[in-house]
C-alpha cells in the first residue's frame, strides 16, 4: 500500500528537517521525504493534498490513561485513542492504575489486543511496579516486558518508602526498564486537594505543599544515582524539581524528565470558584512554577512533554472539591496549548516542541527504531498539522468519553488535522 | 444580594446594611411576644452537615420570629447518608419548595456549590475552613456597639487559624470596615501564606495582644484537628490561653469574643468566659445577636413584605 502526502511543509526535529516536501509511505514505513519531483515509483500511490499543512512525525505522549480495563465508564482504548487522534498523537504509552492493574503479562496482552481490534494509535502499556500498585511486592517486571510493557511506574500510587523504591531500581535496572516516578510524599500532602498557598488559604481547602513533591524527587533522584537505574520524573510541576532535575543532569545523573501544559499554562487561581476541572495531582502551582518549568522546556532540563490526560465521568467531578477526583483530559487540547503558549510566544521553536512530543519521549522509553521520526525505514506514523487554525476548545466536542478540561472556552490557535499510523489514514 | 456565600465576596455596603438591620430586628426579638409577620409562607430549610445545634437552632429561631416555616435537615437522618450527590441533595429540597437553603457543610465550597445549581437563595451556615458569614456578621455588630464603630479598631483574633471558617469571615468582614486584623497563634496552626491576607500575624501572644481594643477566641477545634499539631492542650492553654493574665497585654477596656462553644480552661478561662473581675465578655451577647442578624439575611434574601418592624 503506497501512500504520498503532497505539497505540505515536513518537520522532523530528529533530522532537522524543515521544507516543503512530500512525504512518500509504502508497507507501513516511511518511504522517503522529496523536495523535488515525486519518483516514478509512486506515480501509483495514493496521494493526499496536503498544502498549507505541517507535516511531522505523529505525536508521541508517554504518560496517559486509557481507563481500560476497569474504568470503561471514564475512557477506554477506542475512545482514548480516538482522543489521541484528534490531538495529533500516533503513539500513547498507558499507565497501570486500571482495574486490574497493568501488573501481569496478560492484562498487558489485553491491552495489546483491544488495541488492536479498535485502537486509533498505537499503544504501549507501561507495567506497575508493585503487584495491584499496593507499594510491596515486585511485579514480574521480566514478564511484563516480555508481553510488550515499554517502562514501569508507580503512577497516582507513589511509592513512599526508600527502600521499596531502591528494590525497584534495581530490579528495573536489570531489566534495562526505565522507572517512571509521581512524585508525593503523602504524609505531607494528606488530604490536600490543591496547591498550598494563598488561594488554598482563602478558599479553605487543604493544601499539598510544593515541598511534598521536592522531596520525593530528591529521594528518587539520589537511589537512581546509587543503582544506576533510570529514573524518569512524571508531570514536574515545581520550580524545586526543575532546579533538582538540572542539577542531577550536570552531575551525569540517569534521570530524565516531563512536563503537562496545565503546569506552564495554568496556576493555582484556576481553582477559585472551587472548580473541580482545575483539580489535579500534581496541582496547579504558581507563577513562579509555571515559569520554571518553561525555562525547564527552554533550557532542556525538561525532555518531553506529555498530557497525563486523565477522564473522569462528569457525575464524578461535579461534587464538592474535596470530594473530586484528581485529573483532567489532555490529549486533545496539549498540540494547540504547546504551540499557543511555547511556540508563539517563543519559549520554544516549533522544531524543538515537535521534538519534544516525538523523537525524544520515544527516546526516552527505547519504543523502537525510528519511532518517532520520518526518517527512511521508521514507522508510518505521521501528524498532519494546521498551525493557523485558530478555534476555542469546547469540552463537548471532543472525542473523549468525558469532559473534564479546564481549557473549555479558551481560544487557541493548532489543530491537528488528521493522523496516519502504520501507514493507514485515522478517520474519526 | 442573591445569596449569602461569603464575607468576601459581601461589599462594605451589603455588610453596613446587614448590620443596620441586624440592630433594628434586635428590638423585636426582645419584646415580650417576638412574633412578626416579615416572612409569612416562606419556608426554610436547613440543611446541616455537620453537627450544630447553636447556629441551627438560631436560624430556627430567627426564621420563627419572622412567621417562617423551618425544617432542620440533619444528615445522619436523610437520604443523604445512604451517598445522594449533594447536588441531587439540594435539587430535591428545592422541589419541595423551600425558598431558602441554610446549609452547612465540612467541604468548603459546599454552599456555593450548591448556589450555582439552586434558583433559591443559599446561606452559607459554616463550610470546611471556609467561611460562617452570619458568624462573622454577628461579631461585627456585638463590636460595633459595644465599641461605638468599627474603623479604627485592632482586633485580634486568637487560636486555630488554619482550620477556622470564623477567623477567615472576620478578616474579611472587619478590614472592609477599616479594622486592623491579627491573626495570632501557634505557627503549626497558622495556614500558608496567611501574611498575603490585609493582616498581621503573629506566633507569640504577648505581642499579638498589645494594646488590642477586642480578642476573638477561637475554640480549639479538636474534631477538625489532625493530630500532632500540637503537642498537648496544656502547652496551647500556657501559650495561648486567653485568662485575666494575658488579657492585661490588651486595652484595658479590652471586650472578649468567642463563638462559641468554649472549652473553658483551654483557650478560654472559666473566669473571662464568664466576665468576672469587670472582664467584658460578650459571649452571651453575641448569641442573641446572632439571632438578629440571621433574621436580617433571611429577611434580605427572601424578600419579607413590609419593613422590619411590622406588629403581628
Amino acid at each position: 500500500m503506497k501512500l504520498i502526502l503532497t505539497g505540505g511543509r515536513v518537520v522532523d526535529p530528529s533530522q532537522s528537517f524543515d521544507s516543503l516536501a512530500s512525504v512518500a509511505i509504502a508497507n507501513g514505513v516511511i518511504a522517503g521525504i522529496f523536495t523535488g519531483d515525486i519518483p516514478a515509483e509512486f506515480a501509483d500511490a495514493e496521494k493526499i493534498d496536503v498544502t498549507g499543512k505541517t507535516v511531522t512525525p505523529g505525536l508521541i505522549d508517554i504518560h496517559v490513561h486509557l481507563r481500560e480495563p476497569g474504568f470503561e465508564y471514564k475512557e477506554d482504548i477506542e475512545s482514548g485513542t480516538r482522543a489521541a487522534a484528534a490531538g495529533g498523537f500516533t503513539r500513547v504509552c498507558c499507565m497501570p492504575n486500571t482495574n486490574p492493574a497493568i501488573d501481569t503479562a496478560a492484562v498487558v496482552r489485553q491491552i495489546l489486543e483491544r488495541t488492536q481490534q479498535v485502537g486509533s494509535a498505537v499503544v504501549h502499556p507501561i507495567g506497575a511496579a508493585t503487584r495491584a500498585m499496593a507499594g510491596d511486592q515486585l511485579t514480574e517486571m521480566a514478564d511484563l516486558k516480555g508481553a510488550g510493557a515499554c517502562a514501569i511506574s508507580d503512577d497516582a500510587f507513589p511509592l513512599q518508602h526508600a527502600d521499596t523504591v531502591r528494590r525497584v531500581m534495581e530490579y528495573c535496572k536489570m531489566l534495562d526498564l526505565a522507572f517512571l516516578t509521581h512524585n508525593e510524599d503523602k504524609r505531607l500532602t494528606e488530604k490536600g486537594a490543591m496547591n498550598e498557598g494563598i488561594q488554598a488559604t482563602i478558599m479553605g481547602i487543604p493544601g499539598m505543599p510544593a515541598v511534598a513533591e521536592d522531596i520525593a524527587v530528591a529521594r528518587n533522584i539520589m537511589l537512581a544515582q546509587l543503582t544506576g537505574c533510570h529514573l524518569h520524573l512524571l508531570h514536574i510541576s515545581t520550580k524545586g524539581t526543575v532546579d533538582l532535575l538540572r542539577q542531577a543532569k550536570a552531575a551525569g545523573a540517569p534521570v530524565t524528565g516531563e512536563a503537562c501544559a496545565h503546569h506552564w499554562a495554568l496556576t493555582d487561581e484556576a481553582c477559585i470558584g472551587y472548580n473541580t476541572d482545575a483539580k489535579m495531582n500534581p496541582p496547579l502551582r504558581t507563577p513562579e512554577d509555571c515559569e520554571a518549568v518553561k525555562l525547564g522546556l527552554a533550557d532542556g532540563t525538561i525532555d518531553c512533554i506529555v498530557t497525563d490526560h486523565a477522564p473522569h465521568a462528569g457525575y464524578e467531578k461535579e461534587v464538592e472539591f474535596d470530594a473530586a477526583p484528581f485529573g483532567i483530559l489532555g490529549l486533545e487540547t496539549s498540540f494547540p496549548l504547546v504551540y499557543s503558549t511555547l511556540v508563539k510566544p517563543g519559549v520554544l521553536s516549533f522544531s524543538d516542541a515537535i521534538a519534544k512530543m516525538t523523537y525524544i519521549p520515544a527516546g526516552i522509553l527505547k519504543l523502537g527504531d525510528g519511532v518517532g521520526t520520518l526518517q527512511v525505514g521508521a514507522p508510518a506514523d505521521i501528524a498532519v498539522l494546521d498551525l493557523d487554525a485558530e478555534w476555542t476548545i469546547d469540552r463537548d466536542k471532543v472525542q473523549s468519553k468525558s469532559k473534564n478540561t479546564p481549557f473549555h472556552g479558551m481560544k487557541v490557535q493548532g489543530k491537528a488535522a488528521f493522523t496516519v499510523v502504520g501507514g493507514r489514514v485515522i478517520t474519526l | 444580594m442573591k445569596h449569602l456565600l461569603t464575607l468576601r465576596d459581601t461589599s462594605a455596603e451589603e455588610i453596613q446594611n446587614l448590620l443596620e438591620l441586624g440592630a433594628a430586628f434586635q428590638e423585636v426579638i426582645n419584646r415580650p411576644v417576638k412574633k412578626v409577620p416579615t416572612l409569612r409562607g416562606k419556608a426554610m430549610i436547613t440543611l446541616f452537615y455537620e453537627n450544630s445545634t447553636r447556629t441551627r437552632t438560631s436560624f430556627e429561631m430567627a426564621a420563627k420570629v419572622m412567621s417562617a416555616e423551618a425544617i432542620n435537615i440533619a444528615v445522619a437522618q436523610s437520604s443523604v447518608a445512604k451517598g445522594e450527590s449533594l447536588k441531587d441533595t439540594v435539587l430535591t429540597l428545592q422541589a419541595l419548595k423551600a425558598d431558602c437553603i441554610v446549609m452547612r457543610h465540612s467541604i468548603s465550597g459546599a454552599p456555593m456549590f450548591a448556589s450555582q445549581r439552586l434558583g433559591i437563595p443559599v446561606v452559607n451556615a459554616g463550610d470546611g475552613r471556609h467561611e460562617h458569614p452570619t458568624q462573622g456578621l454577628l461579631d461585627m455588630l456585638t463590636i460595633k456597639q459595644a465599641k461605638k464603630g468599627l474603623a479604627g479598631l485592632n482586633v485580634a483574633i486568637v487560636g486555630d487559624i488554619t482550620h477556622s471558617r470564623v477567623a477567615r469571615s472576620n478578616v474579611w468582614g472587619l478590614t472592609k470596615m477599616g479594622v486592623n486584623v491579627r491573626l495570632v497563634g501557634p505557627r503549626t496552626l497558622m495556614p500558608a501564606d496567611a501574611h498575603l491576607m490585609p493582616v498581621k500575624v503573629y506566633d507569640n501572644l504577648q505581642a499579638g495582644l498589645d494594646g488590642v481594643d477586642v480578642v476573638n477566641v477561637l475554640r480549639l477545634q479538636t474534631e477538625r484537628m489532625d493530630k500532632g499539631l500540637l503537642p498537648t492542650l496544656r502547652e496551647y492553654s500556657r501559650l495561648f490561653g486567653i485568662s485575666q493574665k494575658s488579657l492585661k497585654f490588651a486595652d484595658k477596656d479590652v471586650l472578649v469574643l468567642h463563638p462559641g462553644p468554649m472549652n473553658r480552661g483551654v483557650e478560654i478561662s472559666a473566669d473571662v468566659a464568664d466576665g468576672a473581675f469587670g472582664i467584658n465578655s460578650a459571649v452571651e451577647t453575641q448569641i442573641s445577636n446572632g439571632v438578629a442578624v440571621r433574621m436580617a439575611v433571611l429577611y434580605t434574601l427572601m424578600g419579607g413584605s413590609g419593613s422590619p418592624s411590622t406588629e403581628a
